[in-house]
């Protein structure tokens, strides 16, 4: 039987048969361009002259005095344009594209970063693009959906189900079902049906060459830990695939919104609110009821709202090769703080939870020893959401204003 | 034994009708005095949607049953018992649909065992293609029990022989490409779509999405030996209440 993508027997491909065929090309013509070394060649040369690539390793020398534990560097994956890793992704699957001769492509967004991301990529190889948002996301991330029309493409309110990430998905689907001859689906993140999770994390494996060399070339040793947050999955498989056979510990860290036992989180591999299911065409943990229906999730990041996470995350879960943590919306929010005092950084809400887990860590960590944090996206563009997030007096009374103005 | 009924009731009808209903919605009242009318108006099987939080193949109007139905309290436990009292009171045979989800959280085994304790005869689960469906297979043959399979437009020749070597009772034939409930354009394309199914397999051929009047059916008689309606008996139920679902019903004979 041909390879279906399963780890621990996690993964799969749970597809309505109308699609079998769409996966098969998208299987075959990804395993074309990753046996061509020209390939990654085209891959790389586009991240370097497009987006930003390599990022920098930065040294966090005000954090690492603050805890006075183990060196602290930060991989800059917020350098990317359009603020994420992931343009990495989209680029990527963009090169497939072209390669399938397809002229239209489909998205989901959560906080609307990868929505952008595909935006961007559709305007620059002249695609049609049609985005899929839940409607919850669009009210809570206007301003990136304002980004997305200007950049041409066509955004859809879902007002499915629980209105956020995952029901985005399903009507991306949807649209596909009916239009896979001209469209192709660029899922943003580790999940969803094989290949996705391979060929989502094989783009975003980029972060961890990178980052294994940089800190090389710094530290001459290997990190003693590397942290990322894990909404689906692709920026922690993207930095963890640099490290996986060397002696490094991977902490992947979950949106613990209000608190493991809130019911009010987004942590499907720390709660025991998630079991193994099927859903939206792959075998994983998801946060989900007795029946099998999906339940609703929280976090403060809209971009780790989701029921479902990476196959081959829960095959590190299962196998032990990657420790999972939560961090909670406070916690998240306080490490934020600390980072743009200390260092100037603004990293994402989302990328800010792999900040709060490795600073409750560091300082038992001794100074010889050195950690990675990948900051998978930057927070300046989410203002609405992090000026709420800190409650600050001055900008709701400047958004107040500024309604009245616009009313007037 | 699906097959054996369908080809027995062929000799008396040139094309059978089978309906879909959304389990719990708008009610679990409703759905039995849906039943009660669609098998007094002549339906000759019958599927039973178990609701599910992420239908990907169903279009807007199952979706929004699905939806409506959990959000109204159903639980799987609910349907199964639904399921088993429709079975023991109608004599025509019933299916369940659902997602793999359903099946998989109840266990596969111990859901064939309470399909078969309850009576119903097979089921149709759209998101599990044949490649992993073996502990299925096995559970379903192990309770005397139909898994229908599905054939598409972009199915290619040999991939439906695959299918209908598993498949048993009817090969469920998707119309076109898309999600249930949009329109289907029955013209000469698809019939020689069900030329390239009937080529394929011996297994009776159904075929939904989009089946929505007289015109639709008298087109599949002789080229199908079921017309599956799901989406247009929502729609009618959702507009005129039960009296239009009859009539509609009554009026595609």
């Amino acid at each position: 039987m041909i390879d279906r993508g399963y780890h621990s027997g996690f993964g799969g491909a749970f597809l309505p048969e109308i699609l079998v065929a769409t996966f098969e090309e998208l299987e075959r013509v990804f395993r074309e361009a990753k046996g061509d070394p020209a390939f990654w060649r085209e891959y790389t040369d586009l991240m370097s002259t497009y987006s930003c690539r390599p990022t920098p390793l930065t040294y966090a020398g005000n954090l690492t005095r603050h805890f006075g534990g183990a060196r602290i560097y930060i991989k800059r994956e917020d350098l990317n344009h359009t603020g994420a890793h992931k343009a990495n992704n989209v680029m990527g699957q963009g090169l497939l594209v072209k390669r399938m001769g397809k002229t239209r492509v489909i998205a989901e967004t959560g906080a609307g970063q990868h929505g952008v991301a595909t935006a961007t990529m559709a305007a620059k190889f002249g695609f049609q693009c049609t985005i899929y948002m839940g409607e919850v996301d669009v009210e809570r991330q206007r301003p990136n959906v304002f980004w997305m029309e200007r950049l041409g493409a066509q955004v859809v309110p879902v007002r499915e189900g629980t209105r956020i990430l995952k029901d985005a998905i399903n009507e991306a689907f949807r649209d596909w079902v009916g239009n896979m001859d001209t469209t192709h689906y660029v899922l943003g993140t580790a999940c969803g049906p094989h290949p996705y999770p391979e060929m989502v994390s094989y783009f975003q494996s980029i972060i961890g060459r990178e980052a294994r060399e940089q800190i090389l070339e710094r530290e001459e040793c290997m990190p003693s830990r590397v942290y990322a947050c894990v909404g689906g999955g692709s920026n922690a498989m993207g930095i963890f695939s640099g490290f996986l056979e060397e002696p490094v510990e991977l902490v992947g860290v979950e949106a613990g919104g209000k608190g493991l036992r809130s019911g009010r989180h987004a942590s499907r591999l720390c709660s025991a609110d998630a079991s193994v299911g099927v859903a939206q065409g792959y075998k994983t943990y998801f946060l989900q009821n007795t029946d099998g229906q999906m339940l609703e999730t929280h976090s403060v990041a809209a971009g780790l709202d989701y029921v479902g996470v990476s196959p081959l995350l829960a095959h590190f879960k299962e196998n032990g090769r990657v420790r999972f943590e939560a961090a909670t919306d406070q916690e998240v929010v306080e490490a934020l703080a600390l980072t743009m005092r200390m260092e100037g950084l603004i990293p994402a809400l989302e990328s800010a939870h792999a900040f709060a887990q490795a600073f409750k860590e560091v300082s038992e960590l001794s100074r010889d020893e050195a950690v990675i944090i990948n900051q998978s996206g930057r927070g300046d563009k989410d203002i609405f959401t992090i000026a709420d997030a800190f409650e600050d007096p001055a900008w709701k009374d400047f958004i107040r204003k500024k309604a009245e103005k616009t009313h007037a | 034994m699906l097959e054996a009924y369908v080809k027995e009731r062929r000799k008396e009808r040139d094309i059978l009708l089978m309906t879909h209903i959304v389990l719990g919605y708008p009610s679990f009242e409703e759905s039995h005095n849906l039943v009660k009318t669609m098998v007094e108006a002549g339906v000759d099987l019958m599927e039973l949607q178990i609701p599910f939080s992420e239908p990907i193949a169903d279009g807007p109007v199952i979706l929004h049953a699905n939806q409506q139905a959990l959000a109204a309290g159903a639980t799987v436990k609910q349907c199964m018992d639904f399921a088993g009292d429709v079975a023991r009171s109608y004599p025509i045979p019933f299916l369940f649909m659902s997602y793999y989800n359903i099946l998989f959280k109840y266990g596969v085994e111990r859901f064939a065992e309470e399909m078969n304790r309850r009576g119903l005869k097979g089921a149709i689960v759209p998101d599990l293609p044949p490649e992993e469906a073996n502990g299925y297979l096995r559970a379903m043959e192990r309770f005397g029990l139909d898994p229908v399979f599905i054939f598409s437009p972009t199915t290619p020749d040999t991939r439906m022989g695959e299918i209908a070597a598993v498949g048993r009772g009817f090969i469920y034939c998707v119309a076109r490409k898309g999600v249930t409930g949009l329109d289907t354009h029955f013209t000469r394309q698809l019939e020689e779509y069900l030329a390239r199914c009937r080529r394929a397999t011996s297994l009776p051929l159904a075929l939904g999405f989009g089946v929505k009047n007289r015109t639709d059916i008298d087109f599949l008689r002789g080229k199908a030996d079921i017309a599956i309606i799901g989406t247009q008996t929502i729609r009618l139920m959702d507009e005129g209440g039960i009296d239009a679902v009859r009539a509609f019903i009554e009026g595609l004979r």
